[in-house]
């Protein structure tokens, strides 16, 4: 069994050394790909002239607000808006605590909303959950292009 | 036009022909009466006595029946051209002659009537006894005049009289167009005046006097009341247009109110949408150095303990301490920040339910410790209920906290009434306060115990005190070193 893969869309390079670091001190050995703005993240899923979309979809994607380029909502509403990632399973994962934010995340479909804790050993337990939720025990939807 | 709709000049000339006219109609017709009844008297004694010279001339025809010579008689009339008619009657009743000597038959009756002098069928006829030496009745004597001479003056005095009238009537119709102006003009005048003053409400014009008479007096009092008018309508006019002044400086200094107001409103959006920005960057941007701050840390922690030592470990942890520390320092700011621009929802709020709600929240997350909580039932306000369980959340668990050191901690939520307001209490028997620093309590980031005495950052009581003003409410405190704290507020 595939478990899939991980994009990981955070423009923080602390952020993704420590998420990373988080997932990969428990096991959880999939790939991440990390995607440093909304365009990156947008263009890896959809594929740009050079390189072709990837035939797997992650099976979750990690989704920051604050971004460069596009923000996290912005992706979020490409993602839902494509008939190819309309059930890509999205986790907003962010600094913000915002009330406006979390409406907004889920009033856009996102399927989760965590706030990073700044204890980075709550931090660690929440990535650890994270991945063994969406990658081991989560049934992803069957992908649209898929075998 | 009805008589009574005439103008005042028609109706004085009017009256005044009428008066006159009537004078000279009585007067003209008692002259006329006065001439006929004259004429026909004097018409009479002519006959008459035309009637007793014949009679007496007549007495010896008659007694001798002689035709002839009675004719000769009655022909002497014709020197009379008023005479028409003659005739000598005998003692039996028979004609013996008439005049004119032929004809005329219907003017003389076929028998004598009796005697004396009267007017019949417009003549004056006369029947009178032709007697012999006084006594003896011969026959009678019928003479007839025409009543010409009456009907000449009646006809004469009648001109005299119409023409005295008409000459009158002119005089006095004169007289009267010229002397009624006395009486007219001034009420013309005064007509004048009022006509203008009701169209024109010009109260400036006065109506002219021309006598010292009642008109005169009424023109006076007309004036007078019009200046009275006039003097009130000016003071009315000066009282109009202060008003007018004083709201036309009411509307600018309100508009310049309102301009203020607008600015205002305008600077506190900006203001809150600035606010707005700086909270939201706070909570994203300032969390995130934090974050690596500590998150490093336990990395070094994990990865390099064994180089570290004892004192490099304990540094790192106060490191990460220090990083959670600000971390919750700052969810506090945001939740101050958040209090003040919420949208208020205002309800009635169960403070009773509420406050035993928290208390069960604070005993279920720290069972090792044992408070006596003590709520009244039934209290009540009116007021937003998510900012109103803040400011309870906050003050029981303040009493919570400051009693950890108490052997019989106890905290108590009740009311009191004060000056008829309804003054809530929170009150412990814990650390106190010195009363010196009461105002300072509210600061934010103010504590007047170290954080190695009492947890907390310093922003609790401003919170509330903010959630308290924004409900137009207020909040103090008492208290004493040892001695316990009691925080009011009003809602």
């Amino acid at each position: 069994m595939n478990p899939g893969k991980i994009l990981l869309v955070e423009d923080n390079p602390d952020d993704v050394t420590l998420t990373m670091r988080a997932l990969k001190s428990h096991n959880i050995t999939n790939d991440v790909i990390v995607a440093q703005d909304g365009v990156e993240a947008i263009d890896y899923l959809f594929g740009t002239k050079g390189r072709p979309a990837p035939t797997d979809l992650p099976a979750v994607v990690l989704l920051d607000l604050k971004l460069p380029k596009l923000n996290g909502m912005e992706v979020l509403q490409r993602i839902r808006s494509d008939e190819r990632t309309r059930l890509l399973p999205v986790v907003i994962l962010t600094s913000s605590d915002e009330e406006r934010d979390v409406m907004d995340g889920y009033s856009l479909g996102a399927n989760s909303y965590v706030r990073k804790p700044v204890d980075f050993v709550e931090f660690t337990k929440a990535a650890q959950q994270l991945g063994l939720y969406w990658l081991l025990m989560n049934r992803a939807p069957p992908s649209p292009r898929g075998p | 036009m009805a008589t009574r709709d005439w103008p005042i000049k028609r109706k004085l000339t009017a009256i005044l022909l009428l008066i006159s006219g009537l004078v000279l109609l009585l007067t003209s017709a008692a002259f006329v009466t006065y001439e006929v009844v004259t004429n026909r008297q004097t018409i009479k004694i002519h006959l008459a006595t035309r009637s007793l010279i014949l009679a007496a001339n007549s007495t010896a025809a008659l007694a001798f029946a002689n035709e002839a010579d009675a004719a000769e008689i009655l022909s002497a009339l014709k020197y009379d051209p008023h005479m028409v008619a003659g005739a000598l009657y005998r003692q039996d009743g028979r004609v013996l002659a008439t005049y004119p000597v032929a004809g005329a038959a219907d003017l003389i009756p076929a028998a004598p009537e009796p005697d004396g002098y009267r007017f019949e069928g417009g003549r004056l006829v006369a029947f009178t006894p032709v007697a012999q030496g006084g006594n003896q009745r011969l026959g009678t004597l019928y003479i007839a005049s025409d009543t010409k001479a009456v009907s000449d003056a009646l006809r004469l005095s009648g001109i005299i009289a119409i023409a005295v009238l008409a000459i009158a009537l002119l005089a006095a119709y004169a007289l009267a167009a010229a002397l009624q102006g006395r009486i007219s003009e001034p009420i013309l005048a005064l007509a004048e005046t009022a006509t203008a003053v009701s169209t024109r409400q010009d109260y400036s014009v006065r109506a002219p006097k021309f006598g010292a008479d009642e008109l005169g007096s009424l023109t006076d009092a007309f004036n007078q009341m019009l200046g009275r008018i006039q003097e009130q309508n000016k003071e009315l006019q000066q009282h109009a247009t202060r008003l007018e002044q004083r709201v036309a400086e009411r509307t600018e200094e309100l508009e310049h109110r309102n301009e203020a107001l607008r600015r205002n409103a305008a600077e506190l959006l900006a203001a809150n949408t600035e606010l707005d920005a700086f909270a939201y960057s706070v909570s994203h941007d300032l969390r995130a150095p934090l974050r690596s701050i500590d998150g490093f840390s336990q990395v070094l922690l994990e990865d390099y303990a064994a180089q570290l030592g004892d004192a490099g470990r304990d540094s790192l942890q106060r490191v990460r301490a220090a990083s959670q520390r600000m971390a919750t320092l700052i969810d506090d700011l945001l939740k101050l920040a958040r209090v003040t621009r919420a949208e208020m929802r205002t309800e009635r709020v169960d403070l009773s339910g509420m406050a035993r709600d928290i208390v069960v929240d604070i005993q279920r997350t720290t069972p090792d410790r044992e408070v006596e909580f003590v709520i009244a039932p039934g209290l009540e306000a009116q007021g937003d209920s998510r900012l109103l369980r803040v400011v309870l959340d906050n003050l029981l668990r303040n009493g919570w906290k400051y009693t950890s050191k108490r052997p019989q901690p106890r905290v108590d939520f009740t009311a009191v009434e004060e000056n008829g307001n309804r003054v809530f209490v929170v009150k412990d028997n814990g650390a106190g306060f010195d009363m010196r620093y009461a105002d300072k309590l509210f600061g934010v980031f103010q504590r007047l115990h170290s954080a190695a005495e009492f947890e907390g950052t310093g922003v609790g009581l401003a919170t509330v005190r903010r959630i308290i003003n924004r409900h137009g409410g207020r909040i103090w405190a008492e208290g004493a070193v040892d001695k316990g704290a009691s925080f009011y507020f009003t809602l």
